[in-house]
């Protein structure tokens, strides 16, 4: 490498193709900020999209991309990743492409710990091919295919990855500059299948939809933003999460004056998968909504590194057709 | 006694029983100790769909059958001589298919009533008459192996279970074959299993034993198959599952780059993932994806990263994995599909075998994507076949189809082994030479025109995994423009792309061998074409008609898409075109879309290949009239 890398250098010559004002702006910022800060390389740096309105995230940045086919992004990430170990593998994905039609690889992509990030953008709405439910949508949204409100119930992503055995699950707003490249280095930062669902808003088909939390003049009030071995308090601290021993669940308790002491707030252990479980599943607004990184917890190896581990010339070339043709009985015809 | 010399100079074997009764290990073993006697041979193994089906029915019957000759054998036979039939199901299920006169041998322990009812027999066959125009020899098989092996200290159930081996013994006498190889066999496969060796070498030598016996060898005849002409050199038996495996990692290695193989278990092409997980020393690693479609996309992915993505399946799987296969043509990457062929539509009859997706390899995909399809035409030949589609997808950069069938991927043969010094290397286009940093606006343009830049005869694009310094660029399925790769919907271009991608594969025929004719005479009333598993099968038919003096020759395909430049021109010289095949007709079809032909179409989808007579009967009945008259 040369001169360090800006944001900008991560941009490509294409223009992009995103409504104005949608969310996908922003992460596309978070990214770029990220892979400059972080010191990435380009040439060694490979984004792999599905189909739909994040997947044409890989056009816009100055990496290798890969755009592929609706909901196989993590599959084609992970033959792309077992060819080469080295590749920082990104996969962009949706609520729609990872979630619905994506599920199942989405699933074992996870289960399996491939050394990659996975970026899903949940803006609960299919945008793409306007603005139909997607399976994050709220019982009740109402869309060209549901015009009298939906009415199945809807995946959380996080719990998603969390039961599918994902050991890095991570939160982040679109528009959050500040944190979003923070969790995202974090994700970078994780050796398996990182997991980050980012509230993204789409302007056009579900305008607002997470405004009750992501807008800057509520986020102290409704965002807990964990961090490990930190207290889980929001709303500047006047408020914190509490473990109630006799419901088993968490609750909100005010703290300091008139409320509970610090001591009884929960403090955050992102290795604990019963904790991520909880913070994961808080209903919102009754609860806040937990950003950062709710569970980090590295396997021995990732599944690339395993694969290449166990396989037994470690993927060399040691042998010889030839002599691989002869592993059998031969006999010798002799010329008469 | 003297031995006999069968008709013809070859002779049909058929073992059937339970398919837990180790009938496929039996026949296998018979065959290997056929090649290693220097017959020429042909094996077909025909189970079940079930793995274990109740015992004694007439559905869980497994069979295998051989097919071995002192003379050349191209097919496993049409109807067998000598029948092993372990119980009455396997007797009921295959007496249909012997010719009278035809040898059986029962296991009379399992003839009684209770097994008569599983397989809904009303009365034994062996007092009512139907046998009688057969030769039977009736052998407690069970027994015999449980006295054989009672000091192995294997359980009674165990010992049971060496029957297979006594069999072979007894067989093994019958056509005077060398035990050695095959105990040695036995001695390599159960060293982890003392008794299970111990029991299997006492059953193989106590058949063995019994047969040579004076009092009976008068009944038990003895064959005499001696060695079959064959060109001098070093043979194996080998499987179609086996030979494509070990071309695809010849193919790696000619490439110089590692085999990535991604599927999903599936009848019948589980096999070749089984083989090549057995060869991490060849370069080749293996991905069991979650299914058919993460599997092509997986392979596709490996591709793109710069190994050789392979992918395999049976029709049904190969529909799933359609989607990815069109992207892989659009972004222009290489990728074998194996197709191990079976019956359908749908499930089907998982373990039979058809070649009846033609269509979906040479039209099935959304859009104009033309793809390269070649088929293998017997098991050694999947060796060869597994290069050539290599090679055309390096070339190319392209998705090629490798179509193999369920008969193809088990059938065995013996098989000259190749010197792999005498094949070419294969090629593959490279990145292009990487500009100075700190280029110009015209700089970056020429660099991206360089990135698409095709090989003006084969339309092959430059292979660029990411990791190579410089190159950043993106790829996807949405079209793109033909000289920078950057996202385009202009009408004009979208053209240029769809002619590009017609215009590459057309250009396959420009590397290709030109069709040649592999029987008979290049103009005349009558050519039987064919394609993938029947070439052996035709070529005996049309043998055996040019010997009654018809004119008639035989033309099999490799390349279905594209066709051989020349095979337009070879076909017009023919007055009628005869096309059997093992679907509802079509390549029928497909010659007549491409070349305007007429072609009377042959077709069996019973999912039994065909018989050489269903083929010889069809030859004389669209034999042209003028011509017969002539003779």
């Amino acid at each position: 490498m040369n001169a360090p890398l800006s944001p900008k250098d991560f941009a490509t010559d294409q223009e992009v193709r995103w409504c104005p004002g949608c969310g996908d702006y922003a992460i596309l910022k978070a990214v770029q900020k990220t892979l400059a800060d972080i010191g990435a390389d380009p040439d060694k740096t490979a984004f792999i999209s599905g189909i739909g309105c994040s997947s044409r995230f890989p056009y816009y940045m100055n990496a290798y991309g890969f755009h592929t086919i609706h909901g196989r992004a993590p599959a084609f990430a992970t033959g792309l990743k077992l060819a080469n170990p080295d590749l920082d593998v990104w996969v962009v994905t949706g609520d729609g492409d990872g979630l619905s039609i994506g599920g199942n690889h989405l699933l074992h992509v996870l289960r399996r710990n491939v050394d990659l990030q996975i970026m899903l953008f949940n803006n609960e709405i299919y945008g793409l091919t306007k603005g139909q439910y997607s399976p994050t949508s709220r019982v009740g949204t109402r869309s060209p295919s549901s015009p009298k409100g939906s009415v199945d119930t809807p995946v959380n992503p996080c719990a998603f990855a969390l039961g599918a055995g994902a050991r890095f699950i991570a939160r982040g707003v679109d528009t959050d500059a500040k944190n979003l490249p923070e969790t995202l280095k974090a994700a970078r930062a994780f050796k398996g299948a990182a997991f980050v669902e980012i509230f993204q808003n789409c302007i056009v088909y579900n305008k607002d939809v997470f405004s009750d939390f992501t807008e800057k003049k509520v986020a102290d009030e409704h965002q807990l933003r964990v961090e490990h071995g930190k207290p889980l308090l929001f709303a500047k601290g006047t408020k914190g999460v509490r473990f109630n021993h006799k419901s088993f669940a968490l609750e909100v308790v005010a703290v300091g004056d008139g409320g509970v002491p610090e001591s009884e707030i929960l403090v955050h252990d992102e290795t604990n998968p019963t904790l991520a479980q909880l913070l994961i599943t808080m209903p919102h607004p009754a609860f806040p909504m937990a950003i950062g990184v709710i569970y980090r917890a590295p396997a021995p190896a990732s599944f690339d590194q395993s694969f290449w581990e166990h396989h037994p010339t470690k993927g060399e070339r040691t042998g010889k057709v030839a002599d691989a043709l002869r592993r059998a009985s031969v006999w010798t015809k002799k010329a008469s | 006694m003297t031995k006999i010399t069968p008709n013809g100079h070859s002779i049909v074997v058929r073992f059937a029983g339970d398919s837990g009764d180790g009938v496929q290990l039996l026949g296998s073993q018979f065959a290997e100790s056929t090649a290693l006697a220097g017959s020429d041979f042909a094996t077909f193994p025909d189970f079940p769909a079930e793995i274990r089906a109740p015992v004694g029915t007439t559905f869980g019957v497994s069979a295998f059958q051989i097919n071995l000759g002192s003379r050349r054998i191209a097919t496993a036979g049409d109807a067998p001589d000598v029948l092993v039939a372990f119980n009455p199901a396997a007797l009921k299920v295959n007496l249909p298919i012997l010719p009278k006169g035809a040898l059986i041998i029962l296991n009379t322990d399992e003839f009684n009533e209770r097994n008569f009812a599983k397989a809904n027999i009303k009365a034994d066959p062996r007092s009512t008459g139907e046998l009688a125009e057969f030769q039977v020899i009736e052998i407690p098989i069970k027994s015999q192996t449980l006295e054989a092996v009672k000091n192995s200290g294997l359980s009674r159930r165990d010992s049971e279970q060496c029957k297979n081996f006594w069999a072979l013994g007894a067989v093994l006498w019958m056509f005077g074959r060398d035990r050695a190889p095959i105990e040695a066999w036995i001695r390599r496969k159960f060293a982890k299993a003392p008794q299970v060796l111990t029991g299997n070498l006492a059953a193989l030598n106590a058949g063995h034993a019994f047969a040579e016996s004076a009092e009976l060898s008068a009944e038990i005849p003895q064959f005499e198959v001696g060695a079959a002409p064959m060109a001098a050199g070093d043979y194996r038996s080998i499987t179609g599952a086996e030979a494509l495996a070990l071309g695809l990692a010849a193919a790696g290695e000619l490439a110089g780059k590692p085999i990535l193989f991604a599927s999903y278990p599936i009848t019948p092409a589980s096999p070749l993932l089984h083989h090549l997980s057995k060869m991490p020393e060849l370069g080749v690693a293996t991905f069991q994806a979650e299914d058919e479609i993460a599997a092509a996309c997986a392979a596709i992915g490996a591709s793109y990263g710069g190994a050789i993505g392979v992918t395999s399946s049976s029709g049904p799987g190969i529909a799933l994995k359609t989607e990815a296969i069109g992207l892989a043509v659009a972004v222009e990457l290489p990728l074998v599909i194996v197709n191990s062929q079976r019956g359908g539509p749908s499930t089907g009859l998982p373990t039979k075998t058809e070649q009846s997706d033609l269509y979906q390899a040479v039209y099935g995909r959304n859009a104009d994507a033309p793809i390269p399809v070649i088929a293998a035409s017997d098991p050694g030949d999947c060796f060869h076949a597994a290069i050539e589609a290599t090679r055309v997808a390096l070339r190319h950069m392209t998705p090629v189809f490798l179509l193999t069938d369920g008969y193809i991927a088990n059938a065995a043969g013996p098989w000259a082994i190749p010197d792999m010094a005498a094949f070419e290397p294969i090629a593959h286009n490279p990145p292009p030479k990487v500009p100075e940093p700190g280029a110009t606006p015209d700089e970056q343009l020429a660099l991206k025109h360089a990135i698409w830049k095709r090989d003006s005869k084969s339309f092959g694009r430059p292979w660029i995994p990411p990791g190579v310094k410089g190159l950043a660029h993106r790829i996807g399925g949405l079209e793109k423009d033909i000289e920078t790769g950057d996202i385009s919907y202009d009408a004009k271009n979208h053209q240029a792309m769809s002619e590009m991608r017609a215009r590459k594969v057309a250009s396959v025929a420009g590397f290709i061998a030109p069709q040649s004719i592999e029987q008979g005479e290049s103009s005349g009333p009558l050519v039987v074409v064919g394609w993938g598993s029947t070439h052996g099968v035709i070529w005996r038919a049309v043998e055996a008609a040019r010997k009654q003096g018809l004119d008639v020759a035989q033309i099999h395909l490799r390349w279905l898409n594209p066709l051989p430049a020349n095979l337009g021109d070879l076909l017009a010289g023919y007055e009628r075109i005869l096309l059997p095949e093992m679907n509802m007709g079509q390549c029928a079809t497909l010659l007549r879309d491409k070349l305007e032909v007429d072609v009377v179409p042959l077709n069996k989808v019973s999912g039994q290949p065909f018989k050489i007579a269903e083929i010889l009967d069809a030859i004389r009945e669209n034999y042209p009239s003028a011509a017969q008259a002539a003779e």
